[in-house]
C-alpha cells in the first residue's frame, strides 16, 4: 500500500508543479459559471409577439391583457387571420405568435378544456423554448385565477410544459450542465494526457519494468484527477448557490455520491483513450472531439435533445454526460431522491462497469 | 581564399546566461570545417546564430557575404542545414521529398527533375526512387538528407551530428560525400562526436564554456596538446568544462 | 551460471514486414559486462525490450535469472535494471524526488542500498533538491542510472547509455559501469560506438537484426583474417581515392589520421610494392605501417562479408 500512496503523492506533485494547467482547471469552471450565469443568461425580456384571436372573448381579451402587462413580452400586433403569421415570422421581427381559437371562452367554461397554440421560431431553439415556456406561465397563472375563482377544474392546453423551472432562470440549465462538462474535461482530457505522457517520455517503459502492478500505475494516475474533480464540483456547487442564488433543493450527499460515479465514468473513459493513444496530442484530439463535443452537443443543456432527429435522439443515449445532467437537474433543481434518479444512475453504472471492463482486458502489459 | 563565415566577437545571452561568448573565426570556401565542444559548450547556439536562426547578442558576422543581423533571408538562401533529427518527410517518397526541398529553394521544374535523376543515380538509389524515405534504412536516410541539403549548390552547407548512429561503412561513404561537395567549393560545416571523423576536417574549432578554446588544423593541435589521437586533444581540452548542457 | 539466455529469438514489425531481430542466440554468464555493439536500427533495443519483457518475441524463447521472458514476466520485473534509450526521468520531479519514488516502487529505500549507488550519487547529491529536467546531460544520465540501480538488480540493461554523449562524459560513465561489475552484477550494455567495445568483457556485433560474431574483444580482433596496415601521406583525400584504385589493395578505410588497407595477399614484399606506386603518384610524406585491427575494422570486416 505504500507504493501507491508514493505513487498518488508523485501524481499530485506533478499536478501542482504544473501552474497552468492547474489555473486553467480552476479558473474554467469559476469562469463558466460566470458566464453562462450571467453574461449568456438565456432570459428574455421584451420578446415581440403576435395574437392572432380569433375568439375575442373575455378569456382571450384576459390573457392577452397578462401577455401585454408581463415584462417578457411586447405585443407587436393583433392579427386577423392565421395567413398574416408567416409574414410576420418572414419579418424576422416576431419570436412568438399566439393563436386562440374561436370559442375559446367557451369550450373552457363549458368543456372545461380550451385550446391555444404557440407558434415559435425553433431556428433558434433556445429561446423559443424559453419563450414559450414564458407563455405557457401566463397561461398556468390564468388558469390557477379561473380555478380559485370557479373552484372547476379548468384546462388550458399548450404544447409546452416546463413546470420545474418556474421563472425559467438560466442557472437552472447551466450549473448541472457546466458540471457535467468540467468533470468530463478533467477526468478524461487530463487523465488520458498524464497517462500518454508516461509513454511519451519513456517512463512507462521503466515502470513496466518493474514489480510495481501495472493497472495500478494508471488507477494511482486517475485517484488526484478524481480529488480535482470533486474540488472543482464543490466549487461550482458554491458558485451556484452563493453567486446564482440557486439553491440545491435535493440531497447533497446523493449529489457526490452520483457524482463521484460520473467521475469515475469519465476517468475510464480517459483511461480507454490513454490505452489507445501514443501522443499527448493525440490524446487530446480524441478527448475534445470524441468526448466533449458529443457531451456539449447531446447533453441537453446547450441544445434542446427533444428538437433533434429520432437517430440523434438515440445518440444521445449513449453520452454519458446526458443521463448524468438529467439526475443533477433531479437532485439539485426538482429536489427529488434516489427514487427517482435510480434508473439513470443504474444506466451510469452500467456504462461505467463496461468501460472498466474494456479497460482491463485491452490493457497492455507490455510495449506494442 | 576566399572567407565565407566571417565572425567577430559574436556573443549570445540568454539573461545571465553566456552561452556564447565573443566567437571570433573564419571559415574559408570549400573547407570542411569541424565544429566540436562537449555537450553544452554552446555548439547548437553558435550554429543557430550563424544559419541566421537567432539573432546574436552582440558581435558582427557575414556569412555567404551577408550580415548576420540585417541580411539573414538571403543567408537561408546561400545555406544548407542537415541534422540527426530532422533530415527528410518519412511519408513522402525520396522523389516527392527532392521536388519539395528544390520547390522551397525556387528550382524550376526542369532543374528539379534533372537533379533528382543525377541524385538518385549517384546514390544508387534509383530502386528506392518511389519508396517512402520512413522505409529506408537510416544510413541511406541521412546520404540522402545531405544529398537534398545541397541540391541549391549552397556556398555552405552546416551538418549537425549528421552521422550519429549509422554503420561504420555507411559512416565513410557519407565522407565521401563530404569530400566532394567540398572539392565542388561547398564549404562543410560539421558537428560530430566521432573523433576519428574530426580528423578528416581541414580545420577544427573546440569550444568549451561557450568560448572556442583552440582552433588549428588537426596535425597542429595534436602537436600543441603533444596528443596521438584528437580523443586525446579533446578529451585534454574538454576536461576543464565547467558547464554541461 | 548463466544469468541471460536467448535462442533463436526473432522479432519483426509492421506485420511481419520489418525484421527487427533475425534468430538471435547468445547467453551472459553472472557478473559479466557484455556490450551489444551496432548501428542504429540492428535491432539493440528490440532485443533490450525482449529481455526487460516489453516486447513478446514472435519466435525463440529467452530467460532472464532462469525465467521466462514470456512467462514469468513477473519475476523478471522484479528483478532487472533497466535505462531506456531515452533520457526518462520525471522532469519535474527533483533528484530526491525521483530516487525515492523509484525507490518505493522497487519495495526498497535509498538507504537500504546506499553502498550500490554511492559513488555516483556523491556527484548528483549537490544538485538533489534540483528538477531532474534542469540538470545536465551528464547528471541526467548519472541520475537514471541510480534509478536504475537503486532495487540492487541481478541484471543491468542499459540501451545506449552514451549516445549523444560527450568523450569525456562517456569516459566518466565507463568508469561506472567498471566499478558496478565489481559489484557482483550482470551488465549488458548497447552501444553505437565501436571503440566502447573494447570496455566490455565479451560483445556481440549486430547489424541489421544479426548478430556476426560474438566473442571476447580480444579475440575478435586476433580473428581478422588478413595483416591490417595503416597508411598516411600528406593529401588524405587523393590517397584515399589512389588507394581504391590500386590493384594489390583488398580493402581500404579512412580511419581518422590513417587509412587502413589490407593486401590482397599477405606477401611481405606488399609493403614496398605500395609505398613504390604511392610515391609514382607523387604522394609525399608516405607512412606504412603495420597494426592491430580496431573492432570497427573488424565490423567492417564482417558487414562485407
Amino acid at each position: 500500500m505504500n507504493n501507491i500512496s508514493t505513487f498518488i503523492k508523485k501524481e499530485f506533485l506533478h499536478v501542482f508543479r504544473d501552474r497552468k494547467t492547474l489555473l486553467m482547471l480552476f479558473g474554467l469552471p469559476i469562469v463558466q459559471i460566470i458566464l453562462f450565469g450571467f453574461a449568456l443568461t438565456n432570459e428574455i425580456k421584451n420578446a415581440k409577439i403576435v395574437v392572432c384571436d380569433y375568439a375575442k372573448d373575455a378569456a382571450s381579451q384576459q390573457i392577452i391583457g397578462k401577455l401585454q402587462a408581463s415584462q417578457q413580452f411586447e405585443i407587436q400586433n393583433v392579427l386577423l387571420s392565421h395567413n398574416q403569421i408567416e409574414a410576420a415570422f418572414k419579418n424576422g421581427e416576431i419570436k412568438m405568435a399566439i393563436v386562440f381559437p374561436a370559442n375559446f371562452n367557451n369550450d373552457l367554461l363549458h368543456q372545461n378544456k380550451a385550446q391555444v397554440q404557440l407558434i415559435t421560431d425553433a431556428s433558434d431553439p433556445n429561446t423559443a423554448t424559453t419563450i414559450s415556456g414564458y407563455a405557457t406561465q401566463i397561461l398556468m397563472d390564468y388558469q390557477n385565477e379561473l380555478m380559485q375563482l370557479q373552484n372547476l377544474p379548468y384546462q388550458i392546453h399548450t404544447e409546452m410544459r416546463m413546470i420545474y423551472n418556474p421563472e425559467l432562470k438560466a442557472a437552472v440549465n447551466f450549473v448541472p450542465g457546466v458540471m457535467s462538462l468540467i468533470l468530463l474535461l478533467v477526468c478524461v482530457l487530463m487523465t488520458s494526457v498524464a497517462i500518454v505522457k508516461e509513454k511519451e517520455i519513456g517512463t512507462m517503459e521503466i515502470l513496466l519494468v518493474s514489480p510495481f502492478n501495472p493497472f495500478l500505475v494508471i488507477v494511482s494516475k486517475a485517484v488526484p484527477y478524481l480529488a480535482l474533480s470533486l474540488i472543482n464540483l464543490t466549487v461550482i456547487l458554491l458558485l451556484s448557490v452563493f453567486v446564482l442564488g440557486m439553491p440545491i433543493n435535493g440531497s447533497v450527499l446523493l449529489l457526490y455520491a452520483v457524482s463521484t460515479l460520473f467521475i469515475i465514468t469519465a476517468l475510464s473513459l480517459g483511461l480507454l483513450i490513454s490505452n489507445s493513444t501514443a501522443s499527448q496530442q493525440a490524446a487530446m484530439l480524441i478527448s475534445l472531439m470524441g468526448m466533449l463535443v458529443p457531451s456539449i452537443l447531446f447533453t441537453g443543456f446547450m441544445f434542446p435533445l427533444e428538437n433533434m432527429p429520432y437517430p440523434l435522439q438515440l445518440v444521445s443515449h449513449i453520452i454519458p454526460a446526458k443521463w448524468y445532467y438529467i439526475i443533477v437537474k433531479s437532485i439539485m433543481v426538482k429536489g427529488l431522491g434516489f427514487s427517482a434518479i435510480w434508473k439513470e444512475t443504474l444506466i451510469l453504472l452500467g456504462m461505467t462497469l463496461v468501460l472498466l471492463v474494456v479497460n482491463i482486458k485491452k490493457f497492455k502489459i507490455r510495449l506494442t | 581564399m576566399d572567407t565565407v563565415i566571417h565572425t567577430v566577437n559574436l556573443t549570445k545571452r540568454f539573461g545571465d546566461f553566456i552561452a556564447a561568448n565573443e566567437i571570433t573565426f573564419d571559415v574559408y570556401q570549400g573547407e570542411i570545417f569541424g565544429f566540436l565542444g562537449a555537450n553544452g559548450a554552446g555548439k547548437t547556439t553558435a550554429m543557430r546564430m550563424l544559419c541566421g536562426l537567432s539573432t546574436p547578442s552582440s558581435g558582427t558576422a557575414t556569412i555567404a557575404g551577408f550580415d548576420i543581423y540585417k541580411e539573414t533571408e538571403k543567408i537561408k538562401k546561400n545555406i544548407g542545414y542537415m541534422s540527426q533529427k530532422f533530415s527528410l518527410y518519412e511519408d513522402l517518397t525520396v522523389l516527392e521529398n527532392i521536388r519539395f526541398i528544390g520547390g522551397i529553394y525556387g528550382l524550376s521544374d526542369k532543374q528539379i527533375k534533372e537533379k533528382s535523376g543525377q541524385l538518385v543515380e549517384t546514390l544508387g538509389m534509383k530502386g528506392e526512387a518511389k519508396k517512402m524515405v520512413g522505409a529506408l534504412p537510416l544510413g541511406w536516410k541521412q546520404k540522402l538528407a545531405f544529398s537534398v541539403a545541397i541540391l541549391h549548390e549552397p556556398k555552405i552547407v552546416f551538418l549537425d551530428e549528421p552521422t550519429g548512429g549509422v554503420d561504420p561503412v555507411t559512416r565513410r561513404q557519407f565522407w565521401d560525400l563530404i569530400y566532394e561537395a567540398a572539392g565542388n567549393g561547398i564549404t562543410v560545416f560539421v558537428t560530430t562526436h566521432y573523433m576519428d571523423e574530426a580528423e578528416y576536417c581541414n580545420r577544427i574549432s573546440m569550444m568549451v564554456d561557450g568560448e572556442i578554446k583552440a582552433l588549428d588544423t588537426p596535425a597542429k593541435l595534436k602537436q600543441q596538446y603533444s596528443a596521438i589521437s584528437m580523443d586525446e586533444v579533446f578529451y585534454e581540452l574538454a576536461r576543464g568544462a565547467k558547464r554541461s548542457e | 551460471m548463466k544469468d541471460v539466455f536467448l535462442n533463436n529469438i526473432s522479432k519483426t514489425y509492421h506485420k511481419g514486414m520489418v525484421q527487427a531481430v533475425n534468430d538471435v542466440t547468445f547467453h551472459v554468464s553472472k557478473g559479466e559486462l557484455f556490450g551489444l555493439i551496432g548501428p542504429d536500427g540492428a535491432g539493440k533495443t528490440s532485443i533490450f525490450r525482449i529481455l526487460t519483457t516489453l516486447l513478446l518475441p514472435d519466435g525463440g524463447t529467452a530467460s532472464v535469472n532462469g525465467f521466462d521472458v514470456v512467462k514469468d514476466y513477473e519475476a523478471i520485473r522484479k528483478n532487472v535494471g533497466y535505462m531506456p534509450g531515452k533520457f526518462s526521468l520525471y522532469q519535474d520531479l527533483s533528484v530526491q524526488e525521483n530516487l525515492n519514488f523509484f525507490a518505493t516502487i522497487f519495495h526498497t529505500s535509498i538507504e537500504e542500498n546506499y553502498d550500490l549507488i554511492k559513488d555516483i550519487y556523491i556527484q548528483l547529491e549537490p544538485f538533489k533538491d534540483r528538477r531532474a529536467g534542469k540538470l545536465s546531460g551528464g547528471m541526467k544520465q548519472k541520475l537514471a542510472l541510480c534509478c536504475a540501480l537503486i532495487h540492487r538488480p541481478t541484471v543491468l540493461f542499459l540501451d545506449e547509455p552514451t549516445t549523444g554523449v560527450d568523450v569525456v562524459s562517456r569516459k566518466e560513465f565507463w568508469d561506472m559501469l567498471k566499478r558496478l561489475k565489481q559489484q557482483g552484477i550482470t551488465i549488458l550494455v548497447s552501444t553505437p560506438y565501436m571503440d566502447e567495445a573494447m570496455l566490455c568483457e565479451r560483445i556481440a556485433l549486430i547489424q541489421n537484426g544479426r548478430i556476426m560474431s560474438i566473442d571476447k574483444p580480444k579475440n575478435i580482433i586476433e580473428q581478422f583474417p588478413e595483416d591490417l596496415f595503416a597508411v598516411k601521406s600528406d593529401t588524405m583525400g587523393n590517397l584515399l581515392h589512389d588507394l581504391k584504385n590500386t590493384e594489390i589493395i583488398k580493402s581500404c578505410n579512412a580511419f581518422g589520421a590513417y587509412h587502413h588497407v589490407t593486401f590482397n595477399h599477405d606477401d611481405p614484399e606488399m609493403k614496398e610494392k605500395l609505398i613504390r606506386i604511392l610515391e609514382e603518384k607523387k604522394h609525399m610524406n608516405i607512412e606504412l605501417k603495420p597494426i592491430t585491427p580496431t573492432i570497427e575494422d573488424c565490423f567492417i570486416k564482417l558487414m562485407e562479408n
